[in-house]
């Protein structure tokens, strides 16, 4: 750890997600990923492909077996990510991640940023000045957590239905199957196509943006991509605060892998996903 | 002539020993096998007459002290020696009366009626003719246990036997590895049925055609209950039992489902056949199934999961609304407990057949598959606009800003 601003090719790092986030974010994807290539088959059953995947993870009951190991590791997720939140709310008093420009909650501006985004789409005026969350980045946030409870819930109810049979009427398992396998299509489709596309693939971030597996990022990237929390990082002081130093090769070199892997088995998944559903 | 005979008269009964031969004696069966255990002896188109001496003896008839004239009759009068190389046919008949009325009725005679050249079988294809055994025989060709081999002769022979129109497979020669083939003939099973237990011996009728076949549509549930007798009496009580007897020609018989030559056990194969049996005529319970766990799982191949017997049994179907089916509302949680102990009269409200399409069956998952639908379409068609604009857009920015806007800082010109 040598504290060095300016690194090695002269530009300055800032930090922009902590140890936490990148575990996080880490623990969903290899959790969403290994929910997605055990349960997806399900969805299109009468595929070759599907039996193919099924088998691969040692036929139905092993891959149901394995889809709740990976949904206990989505709940642990889930789990420690409301933890952190009630500490930052209740222990260290951080407000501001329920209002203000750092905070993921809607706001009006994000409206405002969305029609001038596309107003910039258009070649109609100047790219919108987006601060620490844009508008599509706070979709993905609420997507996933209006997900965690629709698709969390009835999984659990399905999980169990004999238990939950006790207090619930059985048609509720017809309810809970359907919207777990349609919000799971949902979230299959949204993550490995629009969120691909939004965080790593569109040709600005091309082939990806490792950001979230450094959790640094050049000040200048900052400074071009979110200038409104630029602005306010500097009049605040924060420039230093956040400063790391550059992200070693090593650690480049496998987020790099990592997200390779992650985003060819979400292609390949959906291009499958697709391509079963259009025809 | 006449007075030539009288004289013969008198001088046999006179004098026996005496050589003068008319009227002709009955050749002995040592007199015919002068000529017929002789392998030189041929015909003019050069086939050998010959008769095994031995398989002769060991047959049914030899055994019996037959004698070679007792179906040869017409040589009983000859005395022309070597007799004329035609034949007046052999009449099985004369002995075995009830048994050629029988075979007059079937198949096989009816075809030979149609035309010479018919190769269909008659008493010799299957018996045999010098040689035949009686059918406790080991060795006979109708024995219990040989009589497949016999019958595929011509039926396992496309050439022989073309199959009835449909595709080409030898549906008969499955028999050798059904459960009834292989009860039979690998198992020795002698209560394992042959082809004559389920299409009788001589009077093999057309089971396509003539309504009085024991493998006649109509006809095949009594038949295979011979042996399966309690399960026929399920089956004639079952919906479908009942509705064949209202002459309901579409419901299923046994063959429907088990088939007719390839019968096998219960075996994993077979459970996710019968899907597509049962399916063929409930279209509709088949593609809601399919939208179940259960259908999905078995849909990928993997058999150990509830397919249509598992519920509704696989003879005693009763609808649902009738108090005896195993899927009517006082019945339906033993059903479900077969598979998942430990469940309560809630969980066996689960619909296993639910329709998202049908309001009427369910309003309520009716609706969330509308707001399911409406979501989904509603959020690709939001980011699947989004998205086609911004690749442009984007494509220009990468162009005149490099990656992540590296070059933009240095001109500040950021459009």
């Amino acid at each position: 750890m040598t504290e060095k601003a300016p690194a090695a090719d002269g530009r300055v790092w800032v930090r922009r997600f902590d140890r936490f986030d990148r575990s996080l974010h880490i623990l969903l994807m290899a959790s969403f990923l290994g929910l997605s290539l055990t349960g997806v088959p399900l969805l299109f059953s009468d595929r070759p492909w599907a039996a193919g995947l099924s088998r691969l993870f040692g036929g139905f009951r092993a891959a149901a077996t394995l889809h709740r190991v990976f949904a206990a590791g989505m709940l642990l997720c889930f789990g420690s990510h409301l933890a952190r939140l009630a500490k930052r709310l209740f222990g260290d008093k951080e407000y501001e991640i329920l209002w203000g420009p750092s905070s993921l909650v809607p706001q009006p501006r994000d409206f405002m940023e969305l029609v001038h985004h596309v107003r910039w789409f258009l070649g109609r005026g100047a790219r919108p000045r987006f601060d620490r969350f844009t508008y599509w980045e706070k979709f993905d946030y609420w997507a996933v957590f209006w997900g965690m409870g629709i698709i969390g819930g009835s999984g659990l109810i399905l999980w169990a239905p004999k238990f939950w049979a006790r207090f619930l009427p059985g048609d509720l398992f017809n309810i809970a199957l359907l919207i777990h396998g349609e919000e799971a299509l949902l979230a299959v489709v949204f993550i490995f196509t629009i969120h691909f596309f939004n965080g790593h693939l569109r040709p600005e971030k091309f082939p990806m943006d490792t950001v979230i597996f450094t959790g640094v990022l050049p000040l200048e990237e900052l400074k071009h991509e979110r200038p409104s929390e630029y602005d306010r990082l500097v009049a605040e002081g924060g420039v230093e605060r956040l400063a790391s130093p550059a992200p070693t090769a090593d650690r480049v070199f496998k987020s790099r892998i990592i997200g390779t892997i992650a985003v060819s088995l979400g292609l390949l998944l959906v291009a499958f996903t697709l391509i079963a559903l259009l025809s | 002539m006449r007075f030539g005979g009288v004289l013969a008269a008198f001088l046999l009964t006179a004098a026996p020993l005496q050589a003068a031969a008319p009227p002709p004696k009955p050749p002995a069966n040592e007199d015919c096998l002068a000529c017929h255990e002789d392998p030189s002896a041929k015909r003019a188109n050069g086939s050998p007459v010959l008769v095994d001496r031995a398989a002769f003896a060991a047959s049914v008839h030899g055994a019996a002290g037959a004698s070679c004239v007792d179906c040869h009759q017409d040589l009983a009068k000859t005395a022309d020696f070597p007799h004329p190389e035609k034949l007046a046919s052999v009449d099985c008949a004369s002995c075995h009366a009830s048994e050629v009325a029988d075979y007059e009725k079937s198949v096989h005679a009816a075809e030979r009626g149609k035309s010479k050249a018919s190769k269909a079988a008659w008493c010799t294809d299957c018996h045999g003719i010098h040689d035949i055994r009686p059918s406790k025989d080991p060795a006979s060709r109708t024995n219990h246990f040989n009589l497949p081999t016999t019958c595929l002769k011509c039926h396992g022979n496309l050439a022989v036997v073309p199959g009835a129109g449909g595709p080409p497979v030898n549906q008969p020669a499955l028999f050798h590895d059904s459960i009834h083939g292989r009860a039979l003939e690998k198992s020795g099973l002698k209560f394992a049925p042959n082809c004559s237990n389920c299409h009788g011996a001589h009077a093999i009728r057309n089971p396509k055609t003539d309504a009085e076949s024991s493998v006649y549509r109509t006809k095949i549930p009594a038949t295979c209950g011979n042996c399966h007798e309690k399960i026929l009496a399920e089956y004639s009580d079952s919906i479908h039992g009942t509705q064949l007897a209202k002459g309901n020609p579409k419901v299923p018989v046994c063959s429907d489902c088990h088939t007719a030559h390839a019968i096998t056990a219960v075996t994993d194969v077979r459970r996710l056949a019968i899907l597509h049996q049962c399916g063929g005529c409930h279209e509709s319970s088949l593609a809601t199934y399919r939208d179940t766990y259960h259908g999905q799982v078995n849909a990928m191949g993997f058999s150990r999961i509830a397919t249509c017997a598992d519920c509704h049994t696989a003879h005693q179907i009763h609808p649902a609304g009738d108090p005896r089916a195993s899927v009517a509302p006082a019945n339906r949680l033993g059903t479900c407990q077969k598979c998942h102990a430990g469940a309560t009269a809630n969980f066996s409200r689960y619909d296993p057949h639910a329709n998202t399409h049908d309001k009427g069956r369910s309003r309520l998952l009716w609706a969330t598959a509308l707001f399911m639908k409406i979501l989904l379409a509603g959020v690709f068609a939001f980011f699947g606009i989004h998205t086609v604009l911004w690749f442009p857009r984007s494509l220009k920015a990468r162009a005149a800003e490099g990656r992540g806007g590296r070059r933009a800082g240095k001109g500040h010109g950021a459009p």
